[in-house]
């Protein structure tokens, strides 16, 4: 009877922490307050989107989203935790919960906003899929790439246009396919493949940091898909989805406003009500969002506004503002009103 | 689960009393309870997986195995292109996990017996060098292996319009090593027929011939035989295809080598590595083994007039088997499963390529499902071949 009465007790302890695991989905934005800090899933090192510097800081385009999200909820841009992830690992990462915002220059297509339990909610850069190759391969266009070894990094649109393009385009190619960037590019390098393909900021971020040798690899001009990057939240928790949509539009249209990390304190007394909005002065923005009214303000004076933070992280790398440059000037980058 | 405990010889049992005092109720209980337990444990584990997909509105379901893949293989036994469907490509990934499992048991066996054998030997450098092979290769992790053979490859070999050429036909270059195969004509499909037939009546002969010995105590040239069936036979159906020599060469177009036959940089990395480490560990069961049969066996052997091969075959051979069996099913279970390493060079096996489906559709839980069951399946496929020939060579008692 003792026996029986100590294994019925284990039992029931395990069942109950089992039991305990299985609580109701508690909303992001409660889970990130509560922990203090936001996890973010970003590349494992692409130069210009998200890489840690020779200090050991991550630095990038997709990490300034991040910031951003921390400065909006905490005040303090710095209250993020990087997790980097393989293009393999990305979405079940953010499914199953170990990161709050998937910020890995992650393609938006129905397919993946639908049947993977995530929602992306803004493009936080324009790209197109692209081929890099040797200059002394002699190639001058992609369509001249029939029969080559070409490197690639599975599970990413990417390897799904490559076989689409030679398909629609009636020729051969061998795909070498390796999960690590740094693998598949050091395979491409190696000689292993004549291409090496990713998208347009990939392949210029990759080209970059081969430091002198950078002029012995030439990007073909040809732009083979639309690849919109974006970060992306768990399905369903609207919430967070628009904190951290609004966080990004707050960035665009600080641009659109002239208001930058450097002048923003001295634009605190602006007439324009759309900065007096902007720098928290009016409105109830923040309190619409759960947040303090000046998230908006936090956002900017820390991290800045997109061209900022674009002039700071993507130029370097090689690549001009292009489509990516603000609708007022030519470009597509587009903000719904912060109002 | 154990069995009920209930002897019939006990004397009238007493009515079963419902009480936990009789071990037959407590241990129908305790059973009970365990079952109940688990199965409690795996319907709990079931059941808030698919609450949880389908609060987050993740598919599920094994559907998009009909779908179009839409993503290319390079090595593929079977065609495929990336308009077939994620089943197929499944089946590429196994039939790839296959291939390469059978083949790095097949060599790893041999350069296992080889080393082991080696090690044993009366040649002092002989036995250094084995052993010291064996105790630099079983202490270096598999992966970081593979990763050296990969970047061997393809770092020191030139690219493929500067390929190096030993022989002519065969060329060496960062794109793999290619090699003339025979070419497209009937012959040498009948020539394949002819080395099956010979095969079989190898195997049909030597039955024969043994049960003749075993009756008449007459030998019969059997390994003569046997090289005149398996190869005579097919040199027979060659001469009679009309001796035809059309070779299918590789040959340098555009970017690549076109047509032959081709081993790729990655292929070549993973076989390498496998069969390298693997046979360090057989060497080591080999080893053990031979060491296991006792002097005294081949002492009275030579005594009984025995020569020294025969000594070997029928004497120490079928004793060591015994010993080397077991562990050696576990080495060729360990192949199987770490030619899973694969992913890591860019080898499509079929973790890389269920790994990119369930990346493509986000079914996760069905990916790692299927991987699961391949190798559950390879694996105890494996060992029940095994333990059935293990128990055929096991000493017979009486």
């Amino acid at each position: 009877m003792k026996h029986l009465g100590r294994i019925a007790a284990t039992a029931a302890i395990a069942l109950g922490a089992l039991a305990g695991t299985a609580q109701a989905q508690q909303s992001t934005v409660d889970a990130v307050k509560a922990k203090g800090f936001v996890q973010c899933g970003v590349n494992t090192g692409l130069a210009g989107f998200s890489a840690p510097d020779s200090q050991g800081v991550w630095k990038g385009l997709d990490v300034d989203m991040c910031r951003g999200v921390a400065a909006a909820v905490f005040g303090d841009a710095s209250k993020v935790r990087y997790t980097g992830l393989t293009a393999q690992q990305r979405f079940t990462a953010l499914q199953s919960g170990e990161v709050d915002i998937l910020a890995r220059n992650t393609t938006w297509t129905l397919q993946r906003d639908t049947s993977l339990g995530l929602d992306f909610v803004a493009v936080n850069f324009y790209d197109g899929q692209g081929f890099m190759v040797k200059n002394s391969l002699n190639v001058k266009s992609a369509k001249e790439l029939n029969g080559a070894t070409v490197c690639v990094q599975p599970g990413t649109t990417t390897e799904l246009n490559l076989a689409d393009y030679f398909r629609a385009n009636r020729m051969q190619f061998k795909p070498v396919v390796i999960e690590k960037m740094e693998e598949v590019v050091a395979a491409y390098l190696a000689g292993r493949c004549d291409a090496y393909t990713t998208d347009m900021s990939g392949l210029a971020s990759t080209r970059s940091a081969q430091g002198a040798n950078a002029s012995q690899h030439l990007i073909l001009p040809d732009v083979i898909s639309k690849e919109p990057l974006g970060p992306a939240v768990r399905h369903g928790d609207n919430k967070w989805a628009d904190i951290v949509r609004w966080t990004f539009n707050v960035m665009v249209e600080a641009e659109e406003m002239g208001l930058t990390s450097a002048n923003i304190d001295s634009k605190m007394n602006d007439p324009n009500p759309g900065i007096q909005r902007l720098v928290g002065k009016t409105g109830d923005m923040g309190k619409q969002l759960g947040l303090e009214n000046n998230w908006s303000y936090n956002i900017i004076k820390q991290v800045g506004n997109y061209g900022e933070s674009y002039e700071r992280n993507i130029k370097p790398i090689g690549l001009e503002r292009g489509v990516n440059e603000l609708w007022s000037k030519g470009g597509i980058m587009y903000a719904p009103p912060v109002r | 689960m154990a069995s009920i405990p209930r002897s019939s010889r006990r004397p009238a049992p007493p009515a079963v009393r419902l009480s936990l005092s009789d071990p037959f109720v407590r241990s129908i209980v305790y059973q009970i309870l365990v079952v109940g337990g688990v199965a409690l444990i795996i319907w709990y584990l079931v059941s808030n997986t698919m609450t949880n997909m389908e609060a987050r509105k993740i598919a599920s379901g094994f559907d998009f195995l009909n779908r179009e893949a839409g993503f290319a293989i390079s090595e593929h036994s079977i065609d495929y292109s990336p308009a077939d469907t994620y089943f197929r490509a499944l089946v590429v990934g196994v039939l790839n996990t296959l291939l390469i499992a059978v083949l790095g048991i097949v060599l790893a066996t041999i350069l296992g017996t080889v080393i082991g054998i080696g090690r044993l030997a009366k040649n002092w450098l002989i036995a250094k060098v084995c052993s010291v092979y064996v105790e630099v290769m079983r202490n270096l992790p598999l992966a970081v292996q593979l990763f050296f053979w990969y970047a061997m490859i393809i770092e020191n070999l030139p690219g493929p319009r500067q390929a190096i050429s030993p022989l002519p036909g065969v060329f060496l270059s960062s794109r793999g090593i290619m090699v003339p195969v025979p070419g497209d004509d009937p012959a040498y499909g009948w020539m394949l027929i002819a080395c099956l037939i010979g095969v079989v009546a190898t195997l049909l002969i030597s039955r024969w011939a043994r049960a003749r010995q075993a009756a008449t105590g007459q030998q019969f040239p059997m390994m003569r035989a046997a090289a005149g069936l398996i190869l005579g036979l097919p040199l027979l159906a060659w001469l009679a295809g009309g001796a035809p020599t059309t070779l299918d060469w590789p040959e340098l177009r555009g970017f690549n080598f076109q047509g032959g036959g081709s081993m790729s940089p990655e292929f070549a990395a993973l076989l390498l590595g496998l069969v390298t480490y693997t046979a360090a560990f057989i060497a080591e069961i080999v080893r053990s083994g031979i060491l296991a049969v006792s002097h005294g066996q081949t002492e009275a052997a030579s005594a009984l007039g025995l020569r020294r091969s025969l000594n070997l075959r029928l004497v120490v051979l079928p004793q060591a088997l015994r010993v080397i069996i077991p562990p050696m099913i576990s080495q060729y279970l360990n192949i199987t499963k770490n030619s899973s390493l694969a992913v890591l060079i860019g080898y499509p096996d079929i973790v890389s390529i269920a790994n990119t489906a369930l990346n493509q559709t986000g079914q996760a839980i069905e990916g790692i499902a299927i991987i699961m069951l391949v190798y559950l399946t390879v694996s105890l496929s494996i060992a029940v071949f095994g333990n059935w020939y293990n128990k055929r060579l096991a000493l017979v008692e009486r």
